[in-house]
């Protein structure tokens, strides 16, 4: 009975195995990233850049049909100039990021929904914006696991100055070559991982297994070095776990792998001994000193 | 060991520094001697935070220079007025003074046994030991300022820039910091900062700079800041006029790009 559940599925078929792949993937780098767009306050500014990278996409579609390179190469070009140019408009004029980043991918969202809707029909769109796990192709599979590993061996590389420009960016522009680009560095990453992630999640989808584990991991921990791994273990455990969901009632792969997510940050925001719920509840006595 | 021994001079060559082509600081001539304590003074808006800014390397002049004599343009620890720190990021007291050390280590060498001393001598220095594994939102207003001067002597620059380093800060808390800025003097550092504890500037610094957009005064502390000298820099008006023309007082040296007055 255990075995037929969690299992099974991944034994006896191949696209199972594909799709857990493709998504641990994902979430392995995705989730970490997220922790830093936490720290940063941008939480929502993933799900901006997500919007971003659909006209991108769509040109890509309009050009090559439902071809892999073709989007993927499109949304990243996209998604890139968007968030280069928020960026830079922040830095040179008097709006600030959030502004600027609300702006251009407003604009890019409609430029993607117009192109789209110009030539495909609206199931094509569903398709861009849903994503599909379980149609993962070879090309696909490497290239979500070829982000995953670049995104990881960045991080690894450039982790000091990440963190130093999260906690004190002028610090790090003063004192430091790296300073201007750093922050570009890490908006690189973010889009790349969420044009990997929308093939195989959609561009929506994409973001939560970003977001929701970084912000359940928050939760349980102070500690930068726990919080990191323990995002991307949340992540990969609500792959699998939505995989195994999705196989046993047959609801699409990519809301339940976030529905997942959600539930461990439901979960986290009442247990999480960082900060959770539960704590107010029952308020111990105070310290001597 | 210690770098202050050989602080550059800064030389200041008709210095304008300023946003959008509106001056802050005006045709600003000057030289900081090595070693110098100076205090820079003046009502608000007057281009004091600005002129900090221009010598952390973080504003480049509309016009004129900034040189640091044989010395390379990231030789100043520099502590902004508002440090934009999330309090709530996970790092403790250790390692945020620790930060200190990026300019000598890089972003890949671990801390060795030499930056992990200097790192403890700094906390001890400003009376945070016992704090090292505390994360940076438990500490207080005062005890956030003290880590920030740790972090700056870990730097070990030849010139620190202080942008009003003692506000809302207790009278103990500043007397240690002004001992710890008599050291740095001591060891031979530069220390330019902004104050407006007129007090403070007699006690701790022997130059101060009247700065009102222009330079009101220049020299030794006692003649800077004699009521004259301080009504003539409150008389400057802080708002700048929108229809102000194009300042002509470069017009003969074409290397100079124009600003507004």
């Amino acid at each position: 009975m255990f075995t037929d559940v969690f299992v099974t599925p991944f034994a006896d078929y191949e696209f199972m195995r594909r799709a857990l792949v493709g998504s641990l993937a994902l979430a392995l780098s995705g989730a970490p990233l997220g922790v830093f767009l936490i720290l940063r306050r941008m939480s929502l500014a993933g799900d901006a850049l997500s919007h971003a990278i659909l006209p991108g996409a769509a040109v890509g579609y309009l050009v090559a049909g439902l071809s892999l390179p073709a989007m993927t190469f499109g949304g990243l070009v996209a998604g890139l100039v968007v968030a280069l140019a928020a960026g830079a408009a922040s830095r040179f004029t008097t709006l600030r990021e959030d502004a600027s980043l609300a702006a251009f991918y407003l604009v890019s969202l409609a430029l993607g929904v117009t192109l789209v809707s110009l030539r495909g029909s609206n199931v094509d769109l569903l398709h861009v914006l849903f994503g599909s796990v379980v149609g993962l192709d070879d090309a696909a599979l490497l290239m979500l696991v070829g982000v995953s590993t670049v995104t990881l061996v960045l991080m690894a590389l450039f982790y000091r100055a990440l963190v130093m420009d999260t906690l004190d960016p002028l610090f790090l522009r003063q004192t430091s070559a790296f300073g201007e680009f750093t922050p570009f560095l890490f908006l690189a990453l973010v889009v790349l991982n969420l044009v990997a992630g929308f093939q195989a999640l959609g561009t929506l989808m994409a973001v939560g297994v970003m977001m929701l584990p970084a912000a359940a991991a928050r939760l349980w921990t102070r500690d930068l070095a726990v919080a990191l791994p323990l995002a991307a273990a949340i992540g990969a455990l609500c792959c699998y776990g939505g995989l195994v969901f999705s196989n046993e009632t047959s609801a699409p792969t990519g809301p339940a792998i976030i529905l997942a997510a959600g539930v461990v940050y439901f979960v986290s925001m009442i247990f999480g001994r960082a900060g959770g719920l539960l704590r107010l509840k029952r308020p111990r006595r105070h310290f001597e000193g | 060991m210690s770098a202050g021994a050989n602080a550059p001079a800064i030389r200041l060559v008709n210095l304008t520094l300023g946003y959008d082509r509106r001056p802050a600081v005006h045709h600003l001539d000057g030289e900081i001697a090595p070693g110098e304590g100076l205090a820079v003074c003046g009502p608000n808006g007057a281009g004091k935070s600005t002129l900090l800014k221009g010598l952390a390397g973080l504003l480049a002049p509309l016009g004129g220079a900034i040189d640091f004599v044989g010395a390379p343009r990231r030789a100043a620890a520099y502590l902004p007025q508002v440090v934009d720190i999330d309090r709530a990021f996970p790092i403790n007291v250790r390692d945020f003074v620790a930060m200190g050390a990026l300019a000598r280590i890089g972003l890949w060498a671990a801390l060795n046994g030499a930056e992990r001393a200097r790192v403890a001598a700094a906390i001890e220095t400003v009376g945070l030991v016992g704090f090292e594994s505390r994360t940076l939102e438990t500490l207080s207003g005062g005890q956030m300022q003290r880590a920030l001067f740790a972090r700056l002597i870990v730097q070990d620059q030849p010139i620190v820039l202080l942008d009003e380093p003692f506000g809302a800060i207790d009278g103990a808390t500043i007397d240690d910091l002004l001992a710890l800025i008599a050291r740095w003097r001591a060891e031979g550092r530069t220390v330019v900062a902004v104050l407006h504890e007129l007090d403070i500037v007699r006690r701790a610094f022997p130059q101060t700079l009247l700065l009102a957009r222009e330079c009101i005064f220049w020299g030794d502390t006692r003649d800077a800041l004699r009521q004259e000298n301080l009504l003539r820099a409150r008389a400057m008006s802080e708002a700048f006029d929108e229809r102000a023309r194009e300042c002509l007082r470069d017009a003969f040296d074409a290397k100079d790009k124009l600003h507004v007055h």
